[in-house]
C-alpha cells in the first residue's frame, strides 16, 4: 500500500511568485518568509514523496460562477498553469497521478461526498506556489492530485465537512495499491482580508491558536461556522479550511497524533499573515 | 425561491453569497474575461464597448468608471474577479486595501506591520 509520509501547509500569496521570479528570497522584506522553508526542504529530501495531494482554492482561473463546485478533484495526466490577469509569471505544466486521482474520487463518492471530477483543469497560484516553494528547482519532482475547495461563493463547505473530506482523502491514500510515497499539502491562509472596509484585517492571536490546535486538538476549528471563521480570520483567511483537510488526512482511527517537523509564522507578506507547518504521523 | 440569509454580520464585509452572485454576475463575468491579455487590451481600447458586450448594469458600469472597489463590491463584484480588473491598472493589494479603507498606501502598510507586533 502507498505510504502517507506527512502533510505541509503553506500560504500562497501571489506576490511570492513575483519574489521568486526576481530572486528576492534574501531581501529583508521577504527573508522572514522564505527562511521558514529550508528545514522543510531537508525533511522532503529525506522523505522523498513521489506524489502530493494539494488542497487549494481556485481564484477564478479554472472555475467561474457559471459552474462552481464545492469540492473538485483533478483527474488529469497534466495540469497547466495560465495567465491569471494580474501579472504573476506562468509556470510550466505539472504532472498528474491519474491512478491516485481515481482512488480518491472512488473513495470520496463511496463515502457520500458528491464531488466534481475534472479531466482538464487549469491550476492557479494557489496550487502552483506551494510546489515552487517546497521544490524550488526548475523541475517539480512530484506528481500532483489537486483537490479544490470552494472559497469564492458562499455558502462554503463547513470546517467540519472539510475535515471529514480530508479524513476520507487520507484513508484513500493509505488504501491505494501502490508503492509510492504521498504527502498532503494545504495551500492558503492564514488570517487576511482583501475586500471591503475591513481590508487589511489580520488576527495573530487566532492564527497562533489555530496552528497550535492542529497539533493538540485538530478538530478545534470545526466547532465554528463559516461566518464565525470569517469573523476571526478574514474573508480570505477562511482558506484555513485547506489546513483542516490536510491535518485530517493524517489522522487515522488508531493513530490520530502527529509530530511537528517545522513551523513558521510571519506578518505581513502583502496583506497576509503567513503560516508554514509541516507534520508527520506518529508511528 | 428565496436564499437563506447568513446570520452573523461581519463589520466592513460583504460576504459573496447567492444574492451577491446573482446581482454581480455580469460584472464578474467581464472581470473573469480579463484572464486573457487580448481581452484586457480590448477593454483598454474601448472601455464602454467592452462593458456593453458584457451587459453591465448602469450601476456596475458607473462603478467600473469610478475605479472604486467598494462601489464594485456594492454592485455585486467578487474580490477574486475584481483583482483581475485591478491588475489591468497595475494596482496591487496594498493599493486596493488603502483605497477601500480610505488611508494612504503607506498608512495601510503600517497597519499591516503593526498587526505582527
Amino acid at each position: 500500500m502507498a505510504q502517507l509520509i506527512g502533510g505541509i501547509a503553506s500560504s500562497h500569496i501571489p506576490a511570492i511568485g513575483g519574489a521568486i521570479h526576481k530572486g528576492l528570497q534574501k531581501d529583508p522584506y521577504w527573508a522572514p518568509f522564505f527562511d521558514g522553508f529550508p528545514p522543510v526542504h531537508e525533511w522532503l529530501a529525506k522523505t522523498q514523496p513521489d506524489v502530493v495531494v494539494m488542497f487549494y482554492n481556485d481564484h477564478g482561473l479554472n472555475f467561474f460562477l457559471d459552474k462552481m463546485p464545492t469540492f473538485a478533484v483533478g483527474a488529469a495526466a497534466q495540469y497547466e498553469n495560465a495567465d491569471e490577469g494580474w501579472g504573476i509569471p506562468t509556470l510550466p505544466p505539472f504532472r498528474g497521478e491519474v491512478d491516485l486521482s481515481w482512488q480518491i474520487i472512488n473513495t470520496l463518492v463511496g463515502r457520500e461526498f458528491d464531488i466534481t471530477t475534472c479531466q482538464e483543469m487549469l491550476v492557479d497560484h494557489a496550487c502552483t506556489l506551494p510546489l515552487k516553494l517546497l521544490w524550488p528547482g526548475d523541475v517539480c519532482p512530484v506528481a500532483i492530485v489537486p483537490v479544490c475547495i470552494n472559497t469564492v461563493q458562499f455558502p462554503l463547505p463547513s470546517a467540519k465537512r472539510c475535515y471529514a473530506l480530508g479524513k476520507a482523502v487520507g484513508d484513500a491514500i493509505r488504501a491505494w495499491d501502490s508503492d509510492k510515497k504521498v504527502a498532503v499539502i494545504a495551500s492558503g491562509g492564514l488570517s487576511h482580508q482583501l475586500d471591503g472596509q475591513r481590508a487589511g484585517f489580520i488576527n495573530k492571536g487566532f492564527d497562533l491558536q489555530f496552528m497550535d490546535s492542529l497539533l493538540s486538538n485538530p478538530e478545534w476549528a470545526t466547532q465554528f461556522s463559516t461566518e464565525e471563521l470569517v469573523l476571526k480570520a478574514g474573508t480570505q483567511g477562511i482558506e484555513l479550511l485547506m489546513w483542516l483537510a490536510m491535518r485530517a488526512a493524517l489522522s487515522t482511527g488508531d493513530s490520530p497524533a502527529v509530530r511537528k517537523v517545522h513551523s513558521n509564522y510571519h506578518i505581513p507578506i502583502s496583506n497576509t499573515a503567513t503560516g508554514l507547518l509541516a507534520l508527520e504521523p506518529c508511528d | 425561491m428565496t436564499i437563506t440569509p447568513l446570520t452573523v454580520a461581519i463589520p466592513g464585509t460583504t460576504l459573496f453569497d447567492g444574492e451577491q452572485a446573482k446581482k454581480g454576475y455580469a460584472l464578474n463575468r467581464m472581470c473573469f474575461s480579463f484572464n486573457s491579455q487580448a481581452n484586457r487590451a480590448a477593454f483598454l481600447a474601448d472601455e464602454e464597448a467592452y462593458m456593453r458586450r458584457y451587459a453591465l448594469t448602469d450601476t456596475q458600469a458607473a462603478a467600473i468608471r469610478s475605479r472604486k472597489v467598494l462601489d464594485m463590491i456594492a454592485a455585486g463584484g467578487n474580490a477574486y474577479y475584481l483583482a483581475k480588473f485591478a491588475g489591468i491598472f497595475g494596482l496591487n493589494m496594498q493599493d486596493i486595501g488603502a483605497q477601500q479603507t480610505g488611508v494612504t498606501v503607506e498608512e495601510f502598510k503600517a497597519c499591516l506591520l503593526a498587526a505582527g507586533r
